[in-house]
């Protein structure tokens, strides 16, 4: 896969970062950076990425597969994740899940038939005391997520 | 990107809620004043100032900083309680190629939220600590590995370093001074074996976050394998206080050997879960009451130092104060200062089951006793928690517990490991309970 001059530019921007002889340190932003663009990481563009980086691909799906929030294969438009570790699960972070899923008609894992959310349990955001906390697309963090705050949310979305 | 700001917390519950003790590192923050000019005006930059002989006072060498960082027996707020000053004065200071600071921002251990706080409300303290430790180490660069999940807070903390850059506060010459130090954030995927030094490192590099075998430690071979050092984000985030009013005076606000204030995450069933900074050595009794107090019932037990410190008992708890040494002679620990709480409708087969889920969930698979081991545990209270335990399980639980622990090349086994063993040996009758009568005593369904 070959990326948009755009794309290079966020790629070179990360590379920057580390010393010259030490790009690789670069994969998980790259990585980060495809999921952001294309909604997934897919086995061309980690190809893609381990050129750029001068690393074999294989090294690079080590690390896509190792971490949690890649996705290896394509979510919904609107990828949700909720945290169920206990000290949410002690403030409803387990009924928050299960709401989502209830109200969405999908299991936990699921994408909803028109493609736009994929709902996901998660392990610790870091956010303890905002629980129920939940994740959209890897980068909007949102508390407090009782069950009409996620009928709202859902309601906002679908819109959108 | 979609305005979701409706749904996003503003710090008003876990931070700026006006009941933290003498605070040093949340004080006089209000979720508006994060930049640069805001901490200068807060008294900021001026311990890097110092140091550098370009502010008020004397200069001060890299061996005056470590001494009076010694001398505040500050230790790692992020779980391990090493004394800083002695972590920093292991770093070869003769060595004559690059070496490396690095900030563990990645929090993932369950109940932990008080450096999201600290990055997003007040990332120039953490700049400034770094900046002072690396001047003590004669290092160059750093980075500061930011947990995956808090991608806002990563583009918060770039836009600081930015504004620091910027004013000379980072880079060549800080302050027009002969000292040179470049800072870097790079943002994690989700791995909670990543917030383990040598995973971090790894992972830093570009590989999988899987631990490395320790010795040798990073002080001899850390990131590129050059010597590093990693301190957690509040531990930094503690440093300028301790250069501002002196090494003495830190001690003093906290007890002996346990110097200054700890951030407390009080999560769980209380009336007002948030970050509390106060003193070590404040009782835990006064911590619940600044978190409003037990919700929904009387207390039942307190997770102290996060998920992987062993439970203890409300009678144990309320006797304690929350400080390294009184948490580790009540049988836990302090760990990263999650305060997990639970009332007495809590099941805690239910809750161990829930926590012995995440260990297998995020154990890196590289060692045989952790990778089988914690899987060998969930399956286990999972079967008692449905009514398909045998009596002979418990047992079975502790063994393999047993056969974690010290076993492997990380604290992840242990830390799967401590929290079984925790739950048998306070709350034994319930399990026993779960195992005879097929269901659960206390009835917790949600």
């Amino acid at each position: 896969m070959s990326f948009t001059d755009a794309t290079l530019a966020r790629f070179a921007k990360e590379v920057a970062k580390y010393p010259q002889d030490q790009k690789v340190s670069a994969v998980m932003a790259c990585l980060a950076i495809v999921q952001h663009e294309q909604g997934h990481v897919s086995r061309e563009a980690e190809e893609g990425i381990a050129a750029y980086l001068g690393m074999p691909a294989i090294a690079v799906h080590e690390v896509t597969t190792f971490y949690n929030m890649y996705n290896t294969q394509p979510v919904g438009r609107y990828k949700l994740n909720v945290c169920t570790n206990l000290p949410c699960q002690l403030r409803n972070g387990q009924t928050a899940l299960e709401h989502l899923c209830g109200k969405l008609g999908v299991q936990p894992y699921g994408t909803t038939a028109c493609g736009t959310f994929t709902v996901q349990p998660s392990e610790c955001l870091g956010a303890c005391a905002d629980a129920p906390v939940m994740l959209v697309n890897d980068r909007q963090m949102l508390s407090f997520m009782d069950n009409e705050r996620l009928d709202e949310l859902v309601e906002m979305l679908k819109k959108a | 990107m979609l305005d979701l700001s409706k749904f996003q917390a503003t710090g008003r519950e876990t931070c700026f809620h006006g009941r933290h003790l003498d605070p040093q590192i949340y004080a006089g923050l209000d979720g508006t004043n994060w930049r640069l000019a805001d901490y200068r005006a807060r008294g900021g930059y001026r311990a890097l100032a110092r140091i550098l002989g370009k502010g008020d006072g004397e200069a001060m060498t890299p061996d005056q900083v470590i001494a009076e960082v010694k001398l505040s027996s500050l230790r790692g707020r992020g779980g391990a309680g090493f004394p800083s000053g002695l972590k920093w004065s292991f770093m070869p200071r003769q060595f004559a190629g690059p070496k490396y600071l690095v900030c563990n921002s990645d929090e993932g251990e369950p109940g932990t939220c008080k450096d999201r706080d600290i990055l997003r409300y007040n990332p120039h303290i953490v700049i400034e600590g770094m900046a002072i430790a690396a001047y003590a180490m004669g290092i160059r660069t750093g980075y500061n590995y930011i947990h995956g999940e808090i991608f806002e807070v990563y583009q918060r903390f770039e836009e600081a370093l930015e504004e620091a850059r910027a004013a000379g506060l980072l880079g060549e010459r800080i302050l027009g001074s002969d000292y040179s130090f470049q800072l870097h954030a790079h943002h994690g995927f989700g791995a909670y074996i990543c917030g383990e030094e040598t995973a971090l490192l790894e992972s830093l590099e570009g590989k999988k976050g899987q631990p490395r075998y320790k010795p040798p430690f990073p002080a001899s071979f850390g990131l590129y394998g050059k010597p590093t050092t990693i301190n957690n984000t509040e531990t930094f985030a503690a440093v300028p206080w301790i250069i501002n009013h002196g090494g003495q005076a830190y001690l003093e606000c906290g007890k002996p050997n346990n110097g200054g204030t700890k951030i407390f995450s009080v999560v769980g069933d209380v009336n007002l879960p948030g970050n509390y900074e106060v003193p070590l050595g404040t009782p835990f009794a006064r911590l619940l009451e600044l978190a409003g107090g037990v919700r929904g019932g009387a207390l039942k037990a307190v997770i102290p130092g996060g998920s992987s410190a062993p439970v203890l008992p409300a009678r144990t708890m309320l006797d304690c104060t929350m400080d390294y040494d009184a948490i580790a002679k009540a049988g836990s620990m302090l760990g990263s200062g999650a305060v997990i709480v639970m009332n007495d409708s809590r099941c805690m087969v239910r809750s161990l089951l829930r926590l012995s889920y995440f260990y297998q969930h995020e154990s890196c698979g590289q060692c045989t006793p952790c990778r089988e081991g914690t899987g060998w545990l969930w399956r286990l209270v999972d079967r008692i928690e449905h009514g398909k335990g045998r009596p002979e399980d418990l047992d079975l639980l502790d063994s393999v517990a047993d056969n974690i622990k010290g076993r492997t090349i990380c604290a992840l086994g242990d830390a799967a490991a401590m929290p079984v063993q925790g739950m048998l040996k306070h709350f034994r009758d319930e399990f026993v309970y779960h195992v005879e009568h097929k269901t659960c005593r206390v009835g917790q369904t949600a």
